[in-house]
């Protein structure tokens, strides 16, 4: 048996097909078909949580995405998902839940003491309380956070896989209901790339949960299935069940959730978890449907009390009978449904409350006639039971609707079936920034014009609540939207239903009660956020006005239900209370997801180490087989220092820094960014991009360059080499060279287009070898055939020639300092020849150096990193590099080298610093001060950019970018660190700690 | 995520292109003759529109091309594409107030 409040048969489950599960660490049955809540109320479950800030015990209240309450912990961790709502969540077999927000336990809850304290928890209390003292609010938030939140995030990394894919189609139809279906069917037959979006598992949308409907004469289940094989069939047709469009973006763009496995007790391994479309269409229709609004009476959330249409839908889909004894309240047509369905499931139905003066409707006429006891002009004016509802007291309503009269009729029962109208769902329409309207008579927003080209609504999402009109819309929209998209329309979509609407209405946006709002009694506009009508008219009378204040004030509409149920209801009792017309109050602005999606998807496959490519040099394989450890430089993953025998990274980069200026270094240069420049206009172009000159530069010369932004911030620098009259290869550094390129094109393409350059990143057609230190050239000289004299390849000097064999192209250039050869060779050499360099150059005692080493050597010599030493808001000047930067001709950046702003003496300029004890090495980022206070704030004059200890100087150096600088060389400043400790320094003379007269170079 | 269309490969998605700001904006031929205003005006300040812009979009994850278009900055519709150092096509744009 799979539940004792289950119907002997009916439903769209499969009654032969039991299903165990836990909820609450009890065992149950359910049947496959089942959502977890279904089968739950068949097993005569309502409680199912806590609330979240009265923690009083709620129960399921619908049966779809708009669920406030019923929100439950899925899986053990690390697999566990918190938030889930019963309503949509699929059972499965095995299935373990849990309730959440309960503390010790679901039955039992501590946090239950807040409801008797409710009246110290207003709206807005925590901005109240917990505002003074301000500095004191890290400490509370830390202890509210705790306390408040939903479900538990897992403690471990999510052991399952998810999947992204782009799609394209011309016609999008979201909601696979009867208008939804019937779009579809218009626009495949048409031939148009149709997909149809279903959030569930069955197409049908509310015909899957109506007892009746009848379509072209057959039950309308009958329909639905001719439809889908129909759809199933066309090729030109994709329907994605389990999918939630949770998001409608710029010019066609969707964002859907497919839930590929959690359906299945044992997911194949090679299926996704969930799947990410990223789908672009043409045109779409929404056809999402209208959600219930429930009434908002005093005590309205109490366990049993449940939307009229949610009822049915557990009746007549699930064959459950939600109770034993109903009540029913209403203030529509619609709500009768829930009464005859009932009546006809066995449940005793004792009164239908109308707060409708003379009810009438289809479905009244009909309840009437099967002799149902139905009180107009009536109001459920509270409820009582803990954990249950139990009864409701009933009396009559006062003419204007606004208050009660007469004498109090008590009434038990344990569930009320309740109507307040409908909204349609324009969630995805309003993402798209489509307009809404307030219709009148139907008291909802409906769509009125979208924004985006090709969007539209149709059926109850577009206001059309009948049958017959939701199939004739979506005929019609399907249609058009094909049309649009140059499709031809196929066979007509005639299908012929009865068009009943939920009219009339009567709307009262708060029932009153016998007492005054607020005091013995709740009326919840929001259950999943506690948000009562009481909330509502205390922040309106703290001077809220705006809607979205309003909702922010008291987070009405916050929960992850995004006041799906309440949102309407919030607006009509502000409207009332402003005694302003509801839609002058207007919605709040919609926004996506429309229910929650995983984060995982977001990610997809692209995690650990698909998450960024991974840039490897054609040497990488060496540095891996002798220890080298890893640095990332953007992409790059550079050799940071190679440790021997145990040497810890200071060890071993000391011996690195020495070894390269006794005799020789070797280092992988090839990640450094390369761009070939050609055309009669090269030099002429880069004359523009640098800060010096560079026409004269003779062939077979480097020279090194600063780029500027034109705000006159260096932006880049490096060496670039003439190859030959027309052509250059520029180097720029190794994170920062497709900015580059692309800094480049844009003036090249934009601001002079007249100049003859081509640019080409050769950035990995190159690997790159440096051979640096006082040997270099004696083993370069054993390797090559190039001439190598000073005199022929002068420090800045280029050459061609063979290297170990292979074509090479020699730099003489150094970042070291030292006699340096930077040697380009294909990179498909580039192990080959490092290789050879390696066995040869033991002679010399070669010793591969990393970036670290990299660092230290250019730090002795004052040679900047930029990124390092620059942050963006340091000009040349400020470097002291006045030296490269051309008086005579223009370039980017040059006019702002002038500005007043730039001339200012206080600066922050970049200097050489040495501690006092010449042991103590400053922390980069260090701030720097004239004097230091007992405690900050004190004036900062500037920090420390590169600080290392130099084992050739034998002491520590650092650079910083100080105040007026340049002009308090000799001075002591003070660097205060974390735990009190200063540490005294003195502004060098100079930021070149070792060979200041370049000696080495030479 | 928007769907541009490049002159020169057709309609791609937002993520291929880089954003290159307000078209139109020529850098000062004589850079030296403008008061710091002036310069400042060219380098640091941009129409914020609500309604037309013209801006510049370079295809960065495809042909490296840069181009201008026209947007609505309300609607996000864009109006045409045209190459750069061109005029902007006559456009019928929304107003707004």
């Amino acid at each position: 048996m799979s539940g004792r409040m289950r119907l002997p048969h009916g439903g769209q489950i499969d009654h032969n097909k039991p299903l165990s599960f836990t909820f609450n660490g009890r065992a149950y049955k359910g049947l496959a078909g089942d959502t977890l809540a279904a089968a739950l109320l068949a097993n005569g479950v309502h409680l199912v949580g806590r609330s979240f800030k009265y923690h009083r015990p709620r129960g399921i209240v619908t049966a779809g995405p708009e669920e406030p309450n019923a929100l439950v912990q899925v899986g053990e961790d690390p697999r566990t998902d918190p938030n889930i709502k019963a309503t949509q969540l699929e059972l499965v077999e095995g299935l373990s839940a849990q309730p959440q927000n309960a503390w010790p336990s679901l039955e039992f809850d501590v946090g239950a003491v807040n409801t008797l304290a409710a009246r110290l928890i207003p709206a807005g209390f925590y901005y109240k309380t917990f505002m003074w003292p301000v500095s004191a609010w890290k400490t509370y938030e830390h202890i509210i956070r705790r306390a408040a939140g939903l479900g538990r995030a897992p403690s471990q990394r999510d052991p399952d896989r998810y999947d992204k894919t782009y799609a394209y189609c011309d016609v999008l139809v979201v909601g696979a209901g009867p208008a939804g279906l019937a779009a579809a069917l218009a626009a495949g037959r048409s031939g148009a790339r149709v997909v149809l979006v279903e959030q569930d598992h069955l197409l049908g949308g509310a015909l899957l949960s109506a007892a009746e409907e009848m379509i072209d004469g057959q039950a309308a289940l009958d329909w639905v299935r001719a439809a889908e094989t129909e759809l199933s069939q066309m090729a030109n047709v994709r329907i994605l069940r389990r999918t939630i469009a949770y998001g409608a973006f710029d010019h066609g763009f969707f964002g859907l959730m497919e839930n590929v496995t959690d359906h299945l007790a044992e997911p194949p391994a090679e299926l996704p978890r969930h799947r990410l479309w990223k789908l672009r269409a043409k045109q779409a229709v929404f056809c999402a449907g209208a959600i219930e609004r429930p009434l908002v009476f005093a005590d309205n959330d109490r366990p049993g009390i449940m939307t009229a249409s949610s009822v049915q839908s557990y009746i007549n889909r699930y064959a459950v009978r939600p109770g034993k004894r109903a009540v029913v309240f209403t203030n529509n047509d619609s709500g009768y449904g829930a009464a005859l369905d009932m009546t006809a499931a066995g449940i005793e139905v004792v009164a239908v409350i109308d707060l409708r003066s003379a009810p009438s409707g289809p479905l009244t006429e009909r309840a009437e006639a099967a002799g149902l006891r139905i009180l107009a002009e009536h109001a459920i004016i509270g409820t009582a039971g803990r954990k249950r509802v139990t009864k409701v007291r009933v009396a009559e309503l006062a003419v204007e609707g606004d208050a009660v009269v007469g004498a109090v009729e008590e009434i038990d029962c344990d569930l009320i079936a309740n109507s307040g109208g409908w909204s349609p769902t324009v969630h995805l329409f309003c993402h798209a920034k489509g307009s809404l309207n307030w219709d009148e008579e139907h008291a909802c927003f409906v769509p009125d014009k979208a924004m985006q080209a090709g969007q539209r609504c149709a059926g109850s999402a577009n206001g059309a609540f009948g049958l017959g009109s939701c199939l004739a819309e979506g005929a019609e929209a399907g249609t058009a939207a094909a049309a649009e998209a140059g499709f031809q329309a196929g066979a007509a979509v005639t299908v012929e239903s009865e068009d009943r609407d939920f009219l009339p209405g009567r709307w009262i946006w708060l029932v009153p009660s016998d007492k005054p709002l607020g005091q013995k009694a709740k009326h919840f506009v929001d259950q999943q956020n506690d948000v009562t009508a009481a909330d509502l008219k205390l922040a309106l009378r703290e001077g809220y006005v705006s809607i979205e204040h309003v909702k922010r004030y008291t987070t009405t509409g916050m929960a992850t239900d995004q006041g799906k149920l309440g949102n309407v209801n919030a607006i009509g009792i502000v409207a009332e209370e402003f005694g302003r017309p509801l839609p002058e109050v207007g919605v709040t602005t919609f926004r996506p997801p429309f229910t929650p999606v995983s984060f995982g998807i977001f990610g997809g496959r692209d995690v650990d180490d698909l998450l960024d490519p991974l840039r490897r040099t054609p040497m990488h394989a060496w540095h891996e087989r002798n220890g080298a450890l890893f640095e990332d430089v953007g992409q790059w993953r550079r050799p940071w220092y190679y440790p021997q025998f145990g040497e810890d990274m200071h060890t071993a980069v000391n011996r690195e820094v020495k070894a390269v200026r006794q005799s020789l270094g070797i280092l992988d240069a090839s990640t450094l960014g390369k761009i070939d420049i050609q055309g009669p206009d090269a030099a002429e172009f880069l004359n523009r991009v640098y800060t010096n000159a560079w026409k004269k530069l003779d062939i077979g010369r480097c020279r090194y360059g600063l780029m500027l932004g034109e705000d006159g911030m260096v932006t880049d620098d490096g060496v670039t080499t003439r190859l030959g009259e027309n052509h250059f290869l520029m180097t720029t550094t190794t994170g920062n060279a497709a900015a580059v390129l692309s800094h480049l094109e844009d003036y090249l393409q934009t601001e002079w287009p007249d100049l003859k350059v081509f640019l080409t990143s050769v950035t990995e057609q190159f690997a790159t070898i440096t051979l640096s230190g006082p040997n270099a050239r004696k083993l370069l000289a054993e390797l090559s055939d190039a001439e190598l004299s000073p005199n022929a390849l002068p420090h800045m000097g280029y050459t061609a020639a063979r290297v170990a064999g292979v074509p090479a192209r020699i730099f003489r250039i150094s970042f070291t300092g030292e006699l340096s050869y930077e040697i380009n060779v294909p990179a498909s050499f580039g192990m080959a020849v490092w290789q050879t360099v390696m066995t040869v150059g033991e002679r010399y005692g070669i010793t591969p150096y990393g970036t670290e080493a990299m660092h230290v050597l250019r730090a002795e010599k004052g040679y900047i990193i930029v990124g390092q030493e620059t942050d963006g808001s340091v000009n040349p000047l400020d470097l002291d590099m006045g030296w490269a930067v051309s008086k005579t001709k223009d370039f980017i950046g040059k006019r702002s080298l002038t500005r007043a702003d730039m001339l200012k003496p206080d600066r922050k300029q970049l200097v050489g610093i040495l501690t006092q004890d010449p042991q103590e090495v400053l922390p980069e980022g260090a701030q720097l001060v004239e004097q230091v206070l007992p405690q900050p704030p004190m004036p900062m004059l500037g920090h420390v950019t590169s600080s290392y200890y130099s084992p050739n100087c034998g002491r520590s150096i650092a650079m910083a970018l100080v105040k007026g600088g340049l002009a308090r060389k000799g001075e002591t400043l003070y660097a205060p660190l974390e735990g009190g400790k200063t540490v005294a320094c003195v502004v060098a003379e100079s930021p070149v700690f070792f060979d200041p007269a370049g000696e080495r170079l030479k | 995520m928007l769907l541009i269309s490049c002159p020169h490969c057709g309609p791609r998605c937002e993520s291929e292109f880089a954003n290159g700001g307000e078209a139109h904006i020529e850098r000062p031929k004589d850079p030296e003759t403008l008061s710091d205003a002036d310069w400042a005006e060219f380098v640091f300040f941009r129409d914020n529109p609500k309604g037309l812009v013209l801006e510049r979009w370079n295809h960065a994850q495809g042909c490296r091309r840069w181009f201008n278009a026209a947007r609505d900055s309300v609607t996000y519709e864009i109006l045409a594409v045209y190459p750069m150092g061109s005029p902007p096509p006559a456009l019928d744009p929304k107003r707004y107030v």
